[in-house]
């Protein structure tokens, strides 16, 4: 019982954290990222050294994780930045639409570009082995390295909830969520609070690969679409552009996957995702604008 | 030298032309109300000046600088505070957050947390009821309240020239009156230049000061208030038009 618990939490940790990353940026520039995901698998592939053979290089996965920690969230922090300099800024005036098919095509440039450099072949790596021991706590058994998901990821979320709620840069980005223009009219600097948003999201993808890196120990450049689609969903149950909704459907969704792993009947259980999706439907029949409706449908800029 | 000067604005939506060739300035202390009826191109003007809608030709200049295609943020950093249609509170954010907002823009200013915070005194002085409810929800505060506090966030920058779009839209006629008389005492006490958008010219006869009538995005009268209020030109101005 408690193993499934633990199982879920962690899960719906990883979809959680996907979904922020979502979240953040479609609240303050109504953009749907398709890229999220090979940023993800980008922070990743970040820990080798380029190369094509089927045998990883370590490079940066052999740092001592106080060093580990700040370099992969300094990649992603850096690439997601660098994607709104070179790709976003230009298409900010432009159609919800536009941009989303833009995220579409810088995804696939950063999918290509790991290709190029790493091959398509799935490579292992044993990251922090040291956190795949047992730990057991109120007699179950659990990997270390999941319940340092589920710290993490609590941590994650008290720090930025923080971050918004108490700093100047928070309440500025707050503002922006809800009504870009009103912001800006008020002397909020738009670049300053859109490039915060990816660097923030960039972070969030960095933590996502460490855990998930972690967790399965083979790097796959298709790593981070499958995290990312439940992520999407994530987004879309919690009400577009809430971060507070990305994070509870991110742990519903979680839940649910883990809950129908283990419920089904054996013959049903392949098809888990298909009843997971299933129930989504069913969420959005009842609830279209999500399960916390965001503020502020105005438009942007 | 004029504090806000136009000369030759023309704003386009698409194909619409919503403003035509419009010029006028604006001196530092005065009070000027734009009216006319619906789509006369006032608002257009108004987010023209806030750097929010483009213009499709002519030139902007505020306090000595060329704002013409500048960004809302920069126009802002030269003193002009927006309070826009339809208030446009922060629903989410508490009332002080509200308040807080546009403080950040003199961060780099030295000592401007202690500024910010008696900003902030003054404008809960001026309208005590935020105070009581500066913890709560802005976006639970009644429409006069909330008139209220964009009033006191767009001041909270501490701004040469305020601009108000349509302080009365849908707010009952006593809730009204109030907002006006603290923003004539406002103006007295800071000595503040005031540009507010009306449909209505009953409220600028009131209050004094210089109105501009426009009409299908052209201004047909401009002068004294008083003067023109009595005058047959502003009757057919809005010919058509009921007064509220």
């Amino acid at each position: 019982m408690l193993q499934i618990l633990f199982d879920a939490l962690s899960l719906g940790s990883l979809y959680a954290l996907g979904a922020l990353g979502i979240a953040l940026i479609f609240g303050v520039m109504r953009l749907v990222n398709f890229a999220h995901g090979d940023v993800i698998a980008f922070c990743v592939f970040a820990l080798l050294w380029p190369s094509t053979d089927a045998m990883a290089i370590v490079f940066a996965g052999q740092l001592p994780w106080y060093l580990l920690l700040p370099f992969v969230l300094l990649c992603g922090a850096g690439l997601s930045v660098l994607c709104e300099i070179v790709v976003f800024r230009r298409f900010r005036q432009a159609n919800p639409a536009t941009m989303m098919i833009a995220s579409f095509a810088l995804g696939f440039v950063i999918r290509y570009f790991l290709l190029m450099l790493f091959s398509s072949r799935p490579k292992s790596i044993s990251l922090l082995p040291e956190l795949s021991q047992p730990v057991e706590i109120l007699g179950a058994r659990l990997p270390l390295l999941q319940l340092i998901t589920i710290v993490a990821t609590m941590v994650i979320l008290i720090g930025l909830t923080l971050f918004l709620r108490q700093t100047r840069f928070g309440l500025e980005m707050r503002a922006a969520a809800e009504n870009f223009s009103m912001a800006r009219m008020l002397g909020v600097r738009a670049n300053r609070v859109i490039m915060g948003a990816f660097a923030l999201s960039g972070a969030l993808a960095a933590a996502i690969a460490l855990i998930f890196g972690a967790q399965t120990g083979t790097l796959d450049i298709q790593m981070g679409a499958s995290i990312m689609l439940m992520a999407f969903i994530a987004t879309v149950i919690g009400g577009l552009g809430s971060l507070g909704g990305a994070v509870l459907a991110g742990f519903l969704l979680g839940a649910a996957s883990v809950i129908m792993q283990v419920m089904l009947p054996i013959d049903a259980r392949p098809f888990r995702d298909a009843f997971v999706y299933g129930a989504v439907i069913l969420v959005l029949l009842f609830r279209p604008q999500g399960l916390i409706a965001a503020r502020g449908t105005k438009e942007r800029i | 030298m004029s504090l806000l000067a136009l000369s030759d604005i023309t704003i386009r939506y698409s194909r619409l032309t919503a403003v035509r060739n419009v010029s006028f300035s604006m001196d530092e202390g005065e009070i000027l109300f734009i009216t006319g009826p619906n789509g006369a191109g006032k608002s257009s003007l108004l987010r023209a000046i806030a750097g929010v809608t483009p213009v499709a030709g002519g030139r902007i200049d505020l306090a000595g600088h060329e704002i013409t295609g500048q960004a809302p943020e920069n126009i802002a950093r030269l003193g002009f505070s927006m309070v826009p249609e339809g208030r446009d509170v922060f629903g989410s954010l508490t009332t002080e957050e509200n308040l807080l907002v546009g403080t950040g823009m003199h961060a780099r200013e030295r000592g401007w947390r202690s500024r910010a915070a008696d900003e902030l005194e003054a404008v809960y002085a001026t309208f005590p009821m935020l105070k009581e409810r500066r913890h709560g929800q802005a976006g639970l505060l009644s429409g006069g309240q909330q008139q209220m506090l964009v009033i006191g966030r767009a001041l909270m920058t501490n701004p040469r020239l305020v601009a108000i779009d349509e302080p009365s839209l849908g707010l009952a006629p006593n809730i009204n009156d109030q907002v006006y008389e603290r923003l004539i005492a406002l103006r007295a006490q800071r000595q503040l230049t005031l540009l507010i958008v009306e449909q209505s010219s009953a409220r600028a006869m009131m209050v004094g000061g210089r109105m501009i009538l426009m009409r299908g995005g052209q201004i047909v009268l401009d002068g004294d208030a008083r003067t023109l209020g009595n005058g047959e030109a502003i009757q057919a101005a809005y010919f058509g038009y009921e007064d509220n």
